[in-house]
């Protein structure tokens, strides 16, 4: 099947800062959009689509537009969580192929650092009334807790071990000590160690939810950016090469009585997203995944397909997705382990993605023709969601 | 500890099953078709049909993955130490979360498999409800 070329990521820009106290979200949200629009050579009044994830103080479906300053004709405020933003590519995909916009931007703004939001361990469960909070608030559990209990039952069911998961924090150190940005964000952060580290430093990291380790969680950082969604006509003409969206997908999953808890949402987004695409795993370069812990990444290699279910654990057991070894590549920005994680990752592995097909990264992959973007938004233990985004570059 | 988080109310679809709880017992719902409902919900989740039928477990039931949670930062959790957070199979087929009480260390002694039987913790307060907890039974 050829790939269709009905709609394109023409410009990017990624917050620097991972420390940016006296900035709001909505300001981090507004120059990011300015600066995606001049990394395409298209003006602020170009823009028709405005894709939000409800984030930012008083944005969302009526506050963004009207700080921005803007009036688009497509409006979607699509909230599902970290993979919000491979939600706004699948729909962007959608939309400008019927016509209903040609110049489309999402955008990401958050002082979760700043604010001091604990994010992993504030404990869940503080809403009001609901009949899941009624169920599961008393129990302290944690979000961090929550994907732990996915790594104990993997480990369980396929031997999976700490050592194996370790790898995929390994690797993405190493990307994230080539990017001048993530250096910067773990010595703001004031990260113990600003240097690559090994299997044994993950295992003698702190647990903090058994089984999973310090070194196995994401920061949490303040930060954000913008992606700016074109027409095939707008992607002649823009500075740079446009990179293809050419299959998305969606799917969401949650706690179900006897169900498979270390088979994720993306084991239904993927296939989607693959066949729209007419491509296999296997094509792939570059696999940008959420990677809020080692085990959200562990599961959605499964689920994408580039190992069978239970198998990851060999899969990732010889470090090889490092960029400069054969196979497959992970992360190449650092992750949310070791570059950003303000609390909806989901755009930056977009945003990397497009650095990869553009040769733009730190840790490049001489010849990246093929990256997939998979998004977790949620509980990986619980309800959550994923989004599967394909793209190309000619 | 201090209480534990209480479910609030109004909240119809988990109103009956707390007032189980105060009554000491763990009720779950079946719909017409004998499927089992869970968590508590006012319609089938494989029908729509909206007839479902209380029943009361044996409150014993299965350990299917759990975690320990070494630091939360939440009142009440957060002066506790390590415990365990579970999801917990019970043997009438419908999985819940909960914690497992009762163990020295719930690092070493809590396990994916473990038989584990229902208690209910009482909490502080004369309107509190009590909690439905968890005690390793094999």
């Amino acid at each position: 099947m050829a790939q269709e070329r009905l709609a394109a990521i023409a410009g990017i820009h990624e917050y620097p800062l991972r420390v940016a106290p006296g900035v709001s979200a909505m300001q981090i949200k507004a120059e990011s959009m300015k600066r995606a629009l001049d990394d395409t050579g298209l003006d602020w009044g170009d823009v028709d689509g405005l894709y939000d994830a409800l984030d930012g103080e008083g944005g969302g479906g009526l506050g963004l537009a009207a700080y921005l300053g803007i009036k688009p004709r497509l409006l979607d405020t699509t909230q599902v969580g970290g993979s919000s933003y491979e939600f706004h590519a699948s729909h962007a995909l959608r939309d400008i192929a019927a016509g209903r916009c040609n110049v489309a931007v999402t955008t990401y703004g958050s002082t979760a650092a700043s604010m001091r939001v604990p994010i992993g361990t504030g404990g869940l469960g503080r809403g009001g009334a609901s009949w899941q909070q009624n169920m599961e608030a008393p129990y302290g559990s944690t979000l961090i807790s929550n994907y732990a209990m996915v790594a104990h039952r993997h480990m369980h069911e396929y031997g999976t071990s700490t050592e194996q998961l370790a790898q995929i924090s390994v690797a993405t150190r190493k990307h994230a000590m080539r990017n001048p940005e993530a250096v910067q964000a773990m010595t703001d952060l004031q990260f113990v160690k600003v240097d690559e580290i090994t299997v044994e430093d993950v295992l003698e990291s702190r647990i903090i939810a058994d089984p999973l380790h310090l070194l196995e969680c994401c920061m949490i950082s303040d930060g954000g950016g913008a992606a700016v969604f074109v027409s095939p006509e707008i992607a002649r003409d823009i500075k740079k090469k446009p990179v293809w969206i050419i299959g998305a997908g969606e799917a969401t999953k949650y706690r179900e009585n006897g169900g498979d808890i270390t088979t994720s949402a993306g084991a239904q987004s993927a296939p989607a997203a693959f066949g729209q695409a007419g491509v296999t795993p296997d094509e792939i370069d570059i696999a940008m995944i959420y990677d809020s812990f080692s085990i959200t990444v562990a599961v959605m290699l499964e689920d994408l397909g580039f190992c069978a279910k239970g198998e990851v654990g060999s899969f990732i057991a010889d470090g090889h997705l490092a960029f400069d070894q054969p196979g497959l590549t992970l992360n190449t920005d650092g992750g949310g382990l070791s570059s950003n994680h303000p609390g909806m990752r989901g755009l930056f592995l977009l945003l990397e993605s497009v650095r990869q097909l553009r040769g733009e990264s730190t840790s490049q992959v001489e010849g990246a023709k093929l990256a997939v973007a998979h998004g977790n938004g949620g509980l990986l233990g619980g309800t959550h969601t994923g989004g599967t985004v394909i793209l190309a570059t000619d | 500890m201090a209480n534990r988080p209480q479910p609030s109310f109004p909240e119809p679809d988990t109103q009956h099953f707390w007032e189980g709880c105060q009554a000491g017992e763990l009720r779950y719902q079946t719909d017409a078709d004998g499927n089992v409902i869970f968590y508590p919900r006012g319609h089938s989740t494989v029908s729509g049909d909206r007839d479902l039928s209380w029943n009361v477990s044996a409150g014993i039931g299965t350990v299917y993955t759990y975690s320990v949670v070494r630091q939360n930062r939440m009142p009440g959790f957060q002066e506790l130490g390590a415990y365990a957070v579970a999801y917990i199979d019970l043997d009438e087929g419908f999985r819940m979360m909960s914690t497992i009480v009762g163990v020295d260390n719930p690092v070493t002694d809590v396990h994916i498999g473990q038989r584990v039987q229902v208690e209910f913790e009482g909490q502080e307060g004369e309107d509190a409800y009590p909690i439905p907890v968890f005690r390793p039974c094999d």
